[in-house]
Parts: structure tokens; sequence; C-alpha cells
């Protein structure tokens, strides 16, 4: 995996709360293989009208904000099903950290396996960041755990250091959990004789 | 201090603790589904051997079509390719798999427990959000995403933090009249969509003692929409008459002096039956009384949630609930599609027709013939409603089921996210037995009032 450091990108305000993984990406994308196309389907019933026009109101179809790589949500954002394809989504929409006050857990998890920043800040924080001015831009360093916004303001961000450090160092966990093997079928040894 | 029952099975299953907190705990059942594509692709990019076939088990249950079992009469080629890859990816790696045309084939939370997969103390995960369920049983389970369903296929094991544990206690008994969805409905009313968020609820109290196993796997099926990745209900004598074992399990319980992050205490005696107004699980009222007005709610960012739902579901607000009309209900799903959630719907629909377009799709091909066997295939046909067969069907109708645009469907199923059932479609989230009464009047009623 492509090792995460820092990331400085333009801001977009998603000022809503409770965003769900079914708004993310509505459920019958989940079967589109990650191609080409795949940018469609993020937020894909709030961008497209029925007839497949682009809702020109939508914040990401909005100049500057088309350009946006870092999402100021609300609330839990992300709550619902566990749906790795959000995650998918948002990535092949340029997004590469959301800022929220509250993420659904699963979603968390998926986003750090992916290389997507969850960045869980205060209310109070979150709404500083979404009031920034159009093309306004903020870093997200995970290597200091903060983020510094567009008025230098630092906001300081926590994510578990296991995650943090694969992200750092572009460590796939499937291949360090597998350098652990031995662990694994001692453990197994012992439950197969209980 | 003591532990609570999380704890306890957490413990007895880690392999390794690391410093940090974080541990590798060993996985006894790996339940995938059709959408768990994703995570087979990345065990094949990486050459990687599935390490315990005999922990994994298929159901093909989300792209299931409930009028065939015969993958060839699937019109849709993207549909089919998902179900001809799921049943690929099992017979290329080995695990068991509940194929379309098997008899145990089913909505992976209603037939692994039935089919007593899942048992006591054990370690569950899915790469489905409502893995909770498998905690009616006792068992620390949980939902996880492609990454760490491939993690979990290629090492038995996932990376786990403790969460904080929350706990549920429900006083009183429920009113014959009220279910464990409306308890679900409830508490999620009061607590909120992220009440159960970084936390692990456990349910207990006196009317999860005398809450039947079905009910109890409603109620943890619904602690993901409180924001939980998990619910857990220690195992009792309940527990073991599902399974149909002698077995008890002493060792597994909260200890007196397990500490809490969170406590809540609902009074079940309280409840009736409940209804979704909204597009959120947490947007819930008792059925007989009003929609709520944007300007009953609590704060400025309340009220706007509350606008932005009210339009989509086409309300102003303080319209009366028994003056809603719906085009249509749908009964099954993992929350609600168990025999005893057929036989509350068919008590209600005996020898009354339907007036709206109602379909009963059975949890799990098993509960179909067990309600065929018991004859509530009848009441449902008799009563003009459409008696298909099991999936996830229109709960989120991956498999093509769909609501229409601005059509309102009562629904068993267990989210009223926007576009859930379908591209502009409104969910109403209700019991069995009020999605009964939902078909009967053509509106939001409680099977009382008939
Ligand atoms: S029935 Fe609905 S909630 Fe349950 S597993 Fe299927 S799609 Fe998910």
């Amino acid at each position: 995996m492509e090792p995460f450091v820092s990331h400085t990108g333009l801001l977009a305000p998603f000022d809503q709360d409770n965003v769900d993984t079914d708004q993310i990406i509505p459920a019958r994308f989940l079967r589109k293989p990650r191609d080409a196309q795949y940018p469609r389907w993020l937020f894909h019933d709030l961008r497209f009208a029925q007839d497949g026009s682009a809702n020109p109101d939508f914040v990401l179809h909005r100049p500057p904000y088309d350009r946006a790589s870092i999402l100021v949500a609300g609330a839990n954002f992300g709550v619902g099903s566990s749906r790795e394809a959000a995650v998918y989504a948002l990535l092949a929409g340029g997004i590469r950290g959301v800022v929220a006050s509250g993420f659904g857990d699963i979603f968390f998890q998926n986003a750090l396996k992916n290389g997507l920043i969850p960045v869980r800040l205060a209310p109070a924080e979150v709404a500083a960041l979404r009031q920034a001015a159009p093309g306004a831009s903020a870093t997200i360093d995970l290597s200091t755990l903060s983020v510094t916004g567009p008025d230098g303001t630092v906001y300081r961000f926590e994510v578990p250091d296991f995650a943090r450090d694969c992200l750092l160092r572009g460590l796939d966990e499937i291949g360090l959990t597998l350098s652990l093997s031995h662990k694994i079928a001692a453990y197994e040894a012992r439950h197969d004789a209980a | 201090m003591g532990s609570t029952l999380f704890q306890k099975i957490l413990d007895t299953h880690t392999v390794l603790a690391r410093d940090d907190g974080l541990r590798l705990m060993f996985v006894d059942r790996h339940y995938f589904h059709e959408g768990s594509f994703h995570a087979f692709n990345i065990l094949r990019a990486r050459s990687l051997p599935l390490r315990r076939p005999d922990l994994t088990f298929g159901f093909g249950d989300h792209y299931a079509p409930t009028d065939s079992r015969r993958i060839a009469d699937i019109a849709d080629p993207e549909v089919r390719g998902i179900i001809e890859t799921f049943e690929a990816n099992a017979a290329a790696y080995g695990p068991t798999a509940f194929r379309l045309a098997d008899p145990g084939q089913g909505i992976v939370h209603v037939a692994a427990p039935e089919m007593g997969l899942t048992r006591p103390g054990m370690t569950v995960v899915c790469g489905d959000s409502h893995t909770s369920t498998h905690g009616a049983l006792g068992a620390l389970a949980f939902g996880i995403g492609a990454s760490e369903v491939a993690h979990v296929l290629a090492t038995q094991c996932i990376w786990q933090a403790a969460p904080k544990q929350m706990r549920v206690w429900c006083s009183g008994t429920l009113r014959p009249d009220a279910t464990a969805k409306d308890l679900a409905l409830a508490l999620i009313a009061r607590i909120g969509t992220g009440g159960g968020l970084g936390h692990a609820i456990e349910f207990a109290g006196p009317a999860i003692d005398t809450l039947p196993m079905e009910a109890r796997l409603t109620l943890c099926n619904m602690a993901i929409e409180a924001g939980a990745r998990s619910g857990i209900i220690a195992p009792d004598a309940v527990t073991a008459a599902f399974l149909g074992t002698s077995d008890t399990w002493p060792d597994l319980h909260s200890d007196a002096d397990a500490a809490w992050d969170r406590e809540v205490v609902i009074d079940a005696a309280a409840i009736g039956p409940m209804v979704t107004w909204g597009t959120s699980p947490e947007e819930a009222v008792p059925l007989g009384r009003h929609i709520p007005r944007a300007t009953d709610a609590a704060d400025a960012a309340q009220a706007a949630a509350w606008a932005r739902s009210l339009a989509y579901m086409g309300f102003v607000g303080g319209e009366r609930l028994a003056d809603i009309e719906v085009d249509r209900v749908f009964l099954g799903s993992c929350t609600n599609g168990r025999l005893t959630d057929l036989r509350a719907a068919a008590h209600v629909l005996q020898g009354r027709r339907t007036t709206v377009p109602m379909r009963v799709s059975p949890g799990s091909s098993a509960v179909k013939r067990a309600a065929e066997a018991e004859g509530l295939d009848r009441i449902f046909i008799e009563a003009g409603a459409d008696w298909r067969d099991s999936g996830c069907s229109m709960c989120v109708g991956t498999n093509g089921e769909l609501v229409a645009s601005g059509e309102r469907c009562a629904s068993t199923s267990n989210r009223n996210f926007p576009g859930r059932q379908g591209r502009g479609a409104r969910t109403h989230l209700v019991s069995p037995a009020s999605a009964a009464a939902a078909a009967i009047t053509g509106r939001l009623v409680a099977a009382g009032a008939l």
C-alpha cells in the first residue's frame, strides 16, 4: 500500500449529520467493479437527477468544490452498512480525508484500511472548518495527527496507533498478521485440544 | 473489578495483545455473502489461501431472486454475475456455502443461527453490519468491511480494540401488542443512531429474560442502527432451548461489578407499536400519534435534519399517522423474516384481505418450509399477499426488487435511509403485525386498531 503521511487539499462543506453509507453509494451500485466509472457512484442520488443529469447545486459540482479532496461533514458520518464501497467511492471521487464530529464505527475502520483519513474533531472545530472560504485548503498530517486549517489553526485528532503506523509506513496489515502465523497456529492448537 | 460478557469472550479469543490495547482476535465463525467478492479479489490478487475453510460459511442472500431458485432465470446479467462469482469463489476456496438452490439458503443472520452455527461464547464476524444479530445467542459478533473480510479469510483473525461497554437495561415486560422491533425503535428514538457509536451494547433486564430467542435476534439485529457494532445477550435457558441443547454457560455473563461506560434504562412496559416517519431509524414515534413538525425539534441541527426528512417523505409535519396511505408492504429481512414474525403477521391477516400489494419473503428457505408446513403461506396467499422465496429482497433491493420512486412502503426491515429500498422510495419501519395492519388498511395503523 502507498504510505500516507500528509495531504493538502481543498475543503468542501457538506453540512449534514448522519450521512449514511446508502447516501455515499446507493446499494444498486455495490455490484459495480472498481473501474473508471466508479467516481460516478459517489453520492449518486444526491448528485444526479433521475434522468442522469448532474444536480448543479450539489456541493461537489460547484466550483471550486469540484476540486475538493477534504470533505467537512457533520456528526455521525458513514453510519449504516459495512459496505467498504463507500470508501472506494469517496477515494474514486478524489476525497482523501473526511472531517466530522463522529463516524460510523465500521466506516472508520474501512477508511483507515484504504488510506482515506477519518478526522474526528469537536463539533465546533468541524463547524469552523466548514465555514472556510470557498477555495480554502487544509493539511491533514498523519505523522503529527493534526489538521492545519486555512487560517493556520491547528486541530488535533486521533487515529489508533496500529492503523496510523500501517498508513505512515505503507505496511500491509494482512502481511503483518501473517508474520504472526505461529501465534495463530499455537492458539488453534490450544483451542482444538480444548 | 469484574468483566463484561463481551470482554470475557474477547479475552478467551485473544491470540496476541499489543501494548496499545489492540488485540489479535481469533474468529470462530466467519460468514460471507455475495457482496464479499471484493475480499476474495484481494485474496486472489495476493495468491493467498483461505486459512480455515472449516470455520467459513457462505450464504447467498443479498442478490438472491425471490421468484426462482435457478441462476439461469435471472434476467439482469450483473446480478447473475454476482451470484455466479459467489458460487465460484466458494468452489475455489472450499468453504461450505449455501447456494441459491440449497435447502440451507437464507439470509445469513437468519439461517446461521437457526442452523446452530452461531453458539454462545463464540466470536463471529461477517462483511455485513447486521452481524450484531448473532449476539442474541451470547456470541461476540460484529460486522466488518471488505479489507477486514480479506484479513479474516487469510488469517482467521482480526485486529480489535475493546469497544466501550454500554448496558441497556430493559425493565418490566413487553406488552402483548409490542414486539422486539418496537423496543428497538423506541430505544433508537431515545439514544439516537449515534447513541451506541464506539460501544458494544449488552441487553439485559427482566424484559430480556422473558424475550423469546427470535425476538432477541431482532433486537440485537437493530443494535447497529443505534450505532453499536455489536449487541449481546447473556445465554440462558431460552438460548439452550433454541439450540436444542442441555448445555449451560455459567461463565458467560457480565459480572455484577463490571464497569459500564454507559448505562441506559428503558421501561419495556411503556412501549407500544412504533413506526418511523423519517429517513433515520431514530425518527420513530408510536403508531396512533402524529408526525412531528420541524419546529418541534430539540435544536437547530435536528430541525434541519427533520425538515430534510419530512420533505423526502412527502410530509409537511403534523400529519396524523393513521391518515398516511401506504403503497405497498414488505414483510421479511434479517430483522423480521423469522417464523414467529411470519406467524404474527399471518395472525393479523387471517380471514382478511390486503388492499395494497404485500410481498412476503421468508428469512431463510428453512423458514419458508416451516411456514408452509403450518399453512401460513395459505393465509398470506388468501389475503392477497405475494409469497416469495427467501432473500434480502426489498430490504435493500440489490436483487432488483425495488420500491418505486415516491412510493410509500411499510417495511419490517431495519433501515429507512433515503433510497434504501430504491431511489426516491419512502420507507416506514414497523413490526410484522403492524405491517400486516398496513397491508389490510392501506394506512399506518397498529394491528390492535383493526
Ligand atoms: S436483510 Fe437487509 S439488512 Fe439484512 S443482511 Fe439482507 S440487506 Fe442486510
